[in-house]
């Protein structure tokens, strides 16, 4: 039989990695309130969906941002026949304004450098194919998000070289990871053409300091290397200090623009996954009108655009849904992490995302990533919660793991702390010494009594439909 | 003064400064003129008609009137009780209802001659995205798909651009209304040979873009004979399928390899889309259909690059599922299509310009080869640009679709109302009578 491409019939699709074995066993038994509540928990997807209700409220009040509404029919027929890759205007408009508000507006961003593609992932790998040849790399501080081996790499040929960053000093990116990732490409033959950043961090949560910043943009001039910021999570940053985007550094440093681009979504910060709505945003003009011919393989859908342009542009909105869902997310966070702290485990200290860094090492029964690995299985088949290790985003050292908290409504966090409390009494049990745990229970009634400032009411929302296969969600 | 030299910047990939995005092209030139200068029925009557863009538009108003019929469309209906599960589903697999519902609507479009299964349907956002996954998947960089001319000019792009696959063309011309031989076939595997290329596939489009005509059974035959005989794949491209609007019928490979009890049916792959049949090329609904396990795996992960809007699936499942609707726009469509296809021959006819004889598609082919200075590529240039600019029509020149034989242009007639259809004919007719007087 005809064969099929080496792209076709190699790995590069990623969906081999354990990463997947977590979902395999939610998807086998998973967790739902009343029909299977001993099923496993999913807090291995970083999806949003904190502020469905307040999206909804403002669909019911604009019809006409549905093209299949009698208020918004009127506008079928142009929108279904827009097929121009340059995007409609009130989109780009949208967009760019949505952008600078998420940043504060402390910059502004313009329409016309606005490009879509299909979601980041489309983008991402759209913007690799435009900025590297086959063989070329890009330099990727660990830990980062998996799907950037496949995005990145599987259909471009592009390698991707770790800068490796530490817990020692909070997985900070340092001159010296970036310098000494880029001799070892030197070493190994390997043409380094730019520097992917994830800011805020997945899987950290983290955002850049202005120091650290400053210190990759002077590194990308000084090797004339192109610098990829991916802020998918930008309007995630629930608490000080304040997100800096490489959109506002460049107007402090000296800087090659045309070095400089932007990755972004409306997947993280507004919960549209589905909707597809990728944005490339470069300060190189060369790279807007390529990736701008290149997004006719992915781009966004006319009638989405249409939504997304209302939506947007609608200033009290966003504003309103900006601050609210900083508000929620804090919220979340912040009775997460505390409740975790209860029962001893750690997390590294985070401002933003959709997750968390767990700090599991002192659980671990050997320093290895095997013990990493053996202690996943136990958290996903014992405590029933499908969580990410960490070596799945390249990390360094064994022992994090990526836990997300916004995926799911209160009641289902709830049960997910009742298993982690479980889990750790039972292992703190064999560990901890005896006045401890008597300490432990006066510490269980304060935490009933905050229990009630960190319960939102009226979050009721009905389980997410299930995926059928391993890597189902294009992004996780 | 000092001279600052400054640092080149960094470059671009080779991918990124190549030409293959094919951009170039007179094909796009036309375009321009266009947008410089459109035709309005009210506003600019003096201005250029576009008559290069394959659009339907002939039947609108049976969509919005479903639309308006059928709240439950609506996107999310009252309350917006969906709104959450529609946002958050990015599924590559496709919302099932979706695929069902394209699955029951190719069926349709095949007089049910042809059965499709939902979980062989992969989604893309385009048949611009699917023609370029399948390259991927069926073909390494540096080797050949063999594709009959002339044909649609974005498979210059879509084809070759980021896969680094060749493209060798399958010559076909005039001397048998441009179908393809098994002469053509073998001739175009030699012809990769010998330049040392590894030929992986044939791909088709049927019905056929530029020439609007449906290929033959026989035909169909022969192509899958050949791609069985040389052990390479066979994609054919069906996104006029919908648009055959007079006999003969349209066959699908499908129904081929329904004949044949699907023997051997791996290496063929059905790309399909809602941009022509429906007129929706905005909302990116492209599908592949493949009878290679193997193929549907691989291209379902890959369409991770190119989803389609969750929401736009979720509109289209509504509107596809409702067989009343769909049986109703396919009939209606079709003969809509029928009526402003007779309306421009005719008119082409009356003014001394012969077509070829189609029976699908949004467009005709027509001949005018007998006003060529020369008979090259470059009298066909002339030609062209002369249209543009006395007759103020932009169509799109044969050599832009690769055909081998000077003076043929492509006319799309169904992406403006009957008048300006009218319009132009008028503008073609006084302008043939004005060269027939110059000869005198």
């Amino acid at each position: 039989m005809a064969a099929l491409s080496k792209i076709a019939a190699g790995n590069g699709h990623g969906e081999n990695s354990p990463y997947f074995d977590g979902w395999k066993a939610y998807e086998t038994n998973p967790f739902h309130p009343t029909d299977r509540p001993e099923g496993v928990i999913q807090m291995g997807l970083a999806e949003n969906q904190l502020c469905f209700d307040f999206i909804k409220k403002w669909l019911m009040k604009h019809p006409e941002a549905s093209l299949c509404t009698a208020e918004g029919v009127n506008k079928f027929k142009e929108t279904a026949l827009f097929q121009d890759y340059h995007g409609m205007p009130e989109f780009r408009q949208a967009i760019a304004k949505f952008m600078g508000k998420v940043r504060g507006d402390r910059v502004k961003f313009d329409p016309d450098r606005i490009v879509m593609s299909g979601g980041a992932t489309g983008a991402h790998e759209m913007v690799t194919f435009c900025l590297a040849d086959p063989g070329e790399a890009f330099l990727v501080p660990t830990p980062y998000y998996p799907g950037f081996d496949r995005d990145l790499r599987w259909r471009t040929g592009v390698e991707l070289v770790p800068v490796i960053c530490e817990s020692s000093n909070n997985f900070k990116i340092t001159r010296n990871a970036l310098e000494a990732a880029y001799e070892k490409a030197q070493e190994d033959n390997i043409r380094v053409k730019g520097l992917l950043i994830t800011n805020p961090s997945n899987p950290l949560g983290t955002i850049l300091d202005r120091e650290t910043l400053k210190s990759i943009v002077s590194f990308i001039n000084e090797k004339n290397i192109h610098l990829i910021g991916d802020e998918i999570y930008a309007a995630t940053v629930f608490m000080e200090p304040e997100f800096v985007s490489i959109s506002e550094i460049i107007e402090e440093v000296e800087c090659n623009r045309d070095l400089i681009h932007i990755v972004y979504s409306l997947s993280k910060d507004m919960g549209f996954p589905g909707f597809r709505v990728g944005i490339v945003y470069s300060y190189n003009d060369a790279l807007v009108s390529c990736t701008r011919k290149m997004s006719s393989f992915g781009l966004v859908s006319s009638q989405t655009q249409h939504l997304i342009a209302s939506m947007l542009s609608d200033d009290d909105f966003v504003d309103n849904f900006i601050i609210k869902s900083k508000k929620k997310l804090f919220k979340r966070h912040e009775y997460f992490t505390w409740s975790l702290s209860q029962v001893g485990i750690g997390s590294l200290k985070s401002n933003a995302g959709l997750f968390i860094w767990m700090d599991l090492r002192k659980l671990l029964k050997a320093k290895t990533f095997e013990a990493e690995m053996d202690l996943w299985q136990v958290i996903i088949h014992e405590v029933k919660l499908n969580v990410s290790p960490g070596s799945s985003f390249h990390c360094h050292e064994p022992g994090w793991f990526r836990v997300c908290f916004a995926n799911m409504d209160d009641d289902t966090m709830e049960t997910a702390l009742l298993r982690i409390r479980d889990f750790m009494r039972k292992n703190n049990a064999a560990m901890i010494p005896h006045n401890k745990l008597c300490r432990r229970s006066s510490l269980k009634l304060s935490f009933s009594r905050r229990v009630d400032d960190f319960m939102s009411p009226g979050i009721m929302s009905p389980h997410s439909p299930l995926p059928q296969s391993p890597l189902v969600r294009a992004r996780s | 003064m000092a001279i600052e030299i400054e640092q080149p910047s960094v470059g671009l990939s080779k991918v990124a400064v190549s030409k293959t995005h094919g951009e170039d092209s007179p094909y796009f030139a036309g375009w321009k003129a266009y947008d410089e200068n459109p035709y309005d029925e009210s506003d600019n009557q003096s201005g250029v008609i576009q008559m290069g863009l394959a659009e339907n538009q002939v039947s609108f108003d049976l969509l919005e009137k479903f639309l308006e019929e059928h709240s439950e469309a609506s996107s999310w209906g009252k309350g917006a009780p969906g709104f959450r599960e529609n946002a958050l589903f990015q599924d590559y697999h496709g919302l099932k209802s979706f695929r069902q519902a394209m699955a029951n609507f190719m069926e349709q479009i095949r007089g049910g001659r042809a059965k499709f299964n939902p979980d062989r349907i992969v989604l893309t956002a385009g048949a611009t995205a699917a023609n370029e996954l399948l390259t991927f998947i069926l073909a390494d960089p540096g080797d050949a798909l063999l594709v009959p001319t002339p044909y649609y000019p974005g498979f210059d792009r879509d084809l070759r651009w980021r896969t680094g696959v060749k493209i060798v063309s399958i010559h076909c011309d005039s001397s048998n209304n441009f179908q393809v031989t098994p002469q053509a076939l073998e001739a175009a595997y030699q012809c990769a040979e010998s330049m040392n290329l590894k030929v992986r596939g044939v791909l088709i489009t049927n019905p056929s873009n530029p020439s609007g005509a449906t290929l033959q059974r026989s035909v169909l035959e022969e192509i899958l004979d050949f791609a069985t005989r040389k052990n390479i794949h066979l994609v054919s491209d069906e996104i006029y399928s919908g648009s055959t609007f007079s006999s003969p019928e349209f066959i699908s490979i499908a129904e081929v390899l329904d004949a044949r009890d699907y023997k051997n049916s791996e290496r063929v792959h059905i790309v399909y889309s809602l941009s022509k049949d429906l007129g929706l090329p905005g909302f990116r609904v492209g599908t592949i259909y493949s009878y290679n396990d193997k193929v549907v795996t691989t291209a379902r992960r890959m369409s991770s690059f190119t989803l389609i809007s969750s929401q736009t699936q979720h509109l289209l499942a509504c509107m596809l599922s409702n067989k009343e609707f769909t049986e109703n726009y396919i009939k209606t469509n079709r003969e809509r299509l029928s009526k402003r296809y007779d309306m421009i021959i005719k008119g082409l006819k009356n003014a001394g310009i012969e077509c070829l004889k189609g029976n699908a598609g949004l467009f005709c082919w027509m001949n005018l080869s007998p006003l060529l200075e020369e008979p090259t590529r470059e009298g066909e240039l002339a030609l062209w640009k002369t249209i543009l600019n006395e007759v103020k029509i932009n169509i799109s020149p044969g050599s832009s679709c690769h055909c081998s034989e000077p003076g043929w242009f492509r006319v799309c007639f169904a992406n403006m109302s009957e008048q300006t259809l009218g319009v132009a004919l008028e503008r073609i007719h006084k302008f043939m009578e004005q060269r027939k007087r110059k000869e005198t």
